[in-house]
């Protein structure tokens, strides 16, 4: 390969206590006659620091490229941890802080070290023609690849989403809380970004890597950002209105076993999986489908308290 | 006194999660006020506890202003306090982010809206908050601004200052947001400290909790001791923040209340290894010392301190 078309750079750094200095890093790849006025993509991930689904997706998209330079026409950035300290330590949010870095974007340049950093993250992504925050769900849940848009972004994002090879394009409704996520931040100021949900917490189920690996080539070859041949993205469901979707919640507190399959069609009255209490050999509950639908979540951690989330099942009758 | 039970949460392997409430009074739902909703609101709790003894004393004296009934609710996550983690023991949420909350969903919004739901319909609401930066607050009544707040109400706790502060986007699922949106007044009251008791501050802040009641009608009462301020009222970012450049060993050389001059030296970082000063912060105007990071190291870029300006 080329050894001039990456460069690995520091987005930001902060000076921890003990003989440490945090850095956040990303990879610029480009084509050999620089990065002026070329179409810009940016690949995120680890915001969450127990999500590692992005890290094999990062390291496949960099390989690839770096496999043959010569067909890069764009500028690739990639992020692959965005929260370096978490990622080391198992932590979902920033450790030190106890808090969730996807709550406190944009940022701002005065606030405290967690507002310093996601406000430089923020600086530094602006301005991409596309960025793509790649989530794993949490420990707790596997997820279908797919991607989640805001209603508000729909118009702008459907099309770019479709690209993704992913199997579910999920519109959801607008919420107060989600205007502190890096993809909202980013899309409200006119920088699109998609957020991508595969997989499990802890874990990296390289097939759905792969595919979502595909995607991301595929997408910088339609963008203009990547000469070479593409996989043709697979044609994802796209969610209705935002009733399309059940949730499933235990009734009970206690152990889950699924009964359904992920990514299974369900008919009504189907069982997702039971709960159950292993001091007294008891069936606690069992959990059926309301209606029709694919089973796109599915519990992946099995003690559950009254109220865990256990499935998601988007129903039949709302699939585009 | 009534013992009274707000909500109940099965587990697997543990006892049922209780959360009881402590009903002075009869009648109008005048005053409700939360203790702990965070595994590690020591102080939260303990401020409650004293509240809840002061206000048997005062019915039991027949202080209680006939047609009113006082809720208090010490403590919403007991599950968390019992094991020493700040939030929800399963899968780390935080209920103070939950409300309103919904009953058919997840678990610590289930808590959220079993609570909600005995609590929303008070004339005032009042919290014993905590902050996630490790410092100390002067004690203060704080608010949002969110077009309810009351200002003149909370004047009347007679604590030293009332915080107003912009609203953000995650403050929309707090307790004192929703209970300001169901046109309940409420107040988040700061003490001193959270993961350790500070027996002083909580007095002062049952005391003004008194105060409050006793001007706005709830109860009879004749106070002695606690603060008698006339509050000063102030916006959040009108505060000047003190801003360390390095990391290290940090040093307070002035603490919570002490007024400060320009130019004094107010705390330094040493090198962790060999001792050596690397940065000495120095106050940038005369002023009150508001917030005191108080943990021993600290990152750079970090607010180590905030400060009253008259």
């Amino acid at each position: 390969m080329s050894g001039n078309i990456s460069k690995i750079e520091t987005v930001c750094s902060v000076k921890l206590p003990i003989g440490e200095t945090l850095e956040i890093k990303r990879n610029r790849l480009a084509p050999a006659d620089g990065a002026e006025g070329k179409k810009r993509i940016s690949i995120v991930t680890g915001i969450h620091g127990d999500e590692l689904e992005g890290q094999y997706i990062c390291y496949e998209a960099a390989r690839r490229i770096k496999e043959q330079p010569e067909l890069l026409s764009g500028v690739v950035d990639i992020y692959p941890a965005m929260n370096p300290l978490g990622i080391d330590s198992m932590t979902r949010g920033i450790p030190g802080f106890d808090l969730d870095m996807n709550r406190i974007f944009p940022g701002t340049k005065n606030g405290a070290m967690t507002e310093y950093v996601a406000n430089e993250i923020i600086k530094s992504l602006s301005g991409s023609d596309l960025c793509v925050d790649i989530h794993a769900s949490n420990i707790y849940l596997t997820e279908i690849p797919q991607i989640r848009i805001n209603e508000l972004h729909r118009d702008t994002l459907v099309p770019l989403a479709r690209l993704m090879n992913v199997d579910f394009v999920w519109i959801h409704a607008s919420s107060t809380v989600l205007e502190s996520t890096l993809a909202y931040s980013l899309n409200s100021t006119g920088t699109p970004t998609l957020v991508v949900e595969a997989g499990v917490g802890m874990r990296i189920t390289k097939a759905y890597c792969e595919q979502l690996a595909d995607g991301l080539m595929n997408t910088m070859h339609e963008l203009g950002i990547w000469k070479g041949s593409a996989v043709k993205a697979r044609e994802p469901i796209v969610s209705g209105s935002d009733d399309s979707v059940v949730f499933f919640n235990a009734p009970k507190a206690g152990i889950f076993i699924p009964a359904a399959k992920h990514w299974e069609t369900l008919e009504k009255g189907d069982v997702v999986g039971r709960i159950v209490n292993p001091l007294e050999g008891e069936i606690m509950a069992e959990i059926r489908t309301p209606e029709a639908g694919i089973l796109f979540t599915i519990r992946e951690y099995p003690v559950v308290d009254e109220g865990s989330l256990v499935g998601r099942l988007l129903k039949t009758r709302s699939v585009r | 006194m009534k013992k009274i039970n707000i909500y109940e949460l099965n587990s697997l392997y543990r006892e049922p999660m209780r959360v009881e409430g402590y009903e002075y009074g009869e009648g109008e739902k005048s005053v409700c006020v939360v203790g702990s909703m965070r595994g590690n609101e020591i102080q939260q709790l303990f401020a409650c506890s004293k509240l809840i003894q002061r206000l048997k004393q005062l019915e039991e004296k027949g202080c209680i202003a006939e047609g009113k009934s006082i809720l208090v609710i010490p403590c919403i996550n007991t599950y968390s306090m019992n094991i020493g983690k700040r939030f929800w023991s399963t899968d780390n949420t935080d209920i103070n982010r939950m409300f309103p909350g919904y009953s058919e969903g997840e678990t610590t919004q289930r808590i959220a809206a079993g609570v909600f739901e005995k609590i929303k319909d008070y004339k005032y609401g009042i919290q014993f908050a905590s902050n996630y930066m490790a410092g100390s607050f002067l004690p203060h009544i704080r608010m949002m601004r969110t077009g309810f707040e009351d200002v003149e109400t909370a004047k009347k706790f007679e604590f030293p200052y009332v915080v107003v502060r912009n609203t953000r986007p995650f403050d929309t699922t707090t307790l004192n947001y929703n209970w300001q949106i169901w046109e309940t007044k409420a107040f988040s009251i700061f003490t001193t400290s959270t993961e350790s008791i500070d027996a002083v501050s909580a007095k002062n802040a049952v005391k003004g909790i008194e105060r409050m009641l006793n001007a706005e009608g709830v109860i009879r009462s004749s106070i002695a001791g606690g603060y008698h301020y006339n509050s000063q009222v102030l916006d959040d970012e009108r505060l000047i923040s003190v801003r360390c450049a390095e990391a290290g060993i940090y040093e307070n050389m002035v603490a919570v209340g002490d007024e400060v001059y320009e130019g004094q030296v107010l705390a330094r970082i040493t090198d962790p290894y060999e001792g050596t000063l690397k940065e000495e912060l120095v106050s940038p105007a005369d002023g009150t010392v508001f917030f005191l990071h108080n943990a021993p190291l600290v990152y750079a870029s970090t607010a180590v301190m905030k400060l009253v300006v008259e």
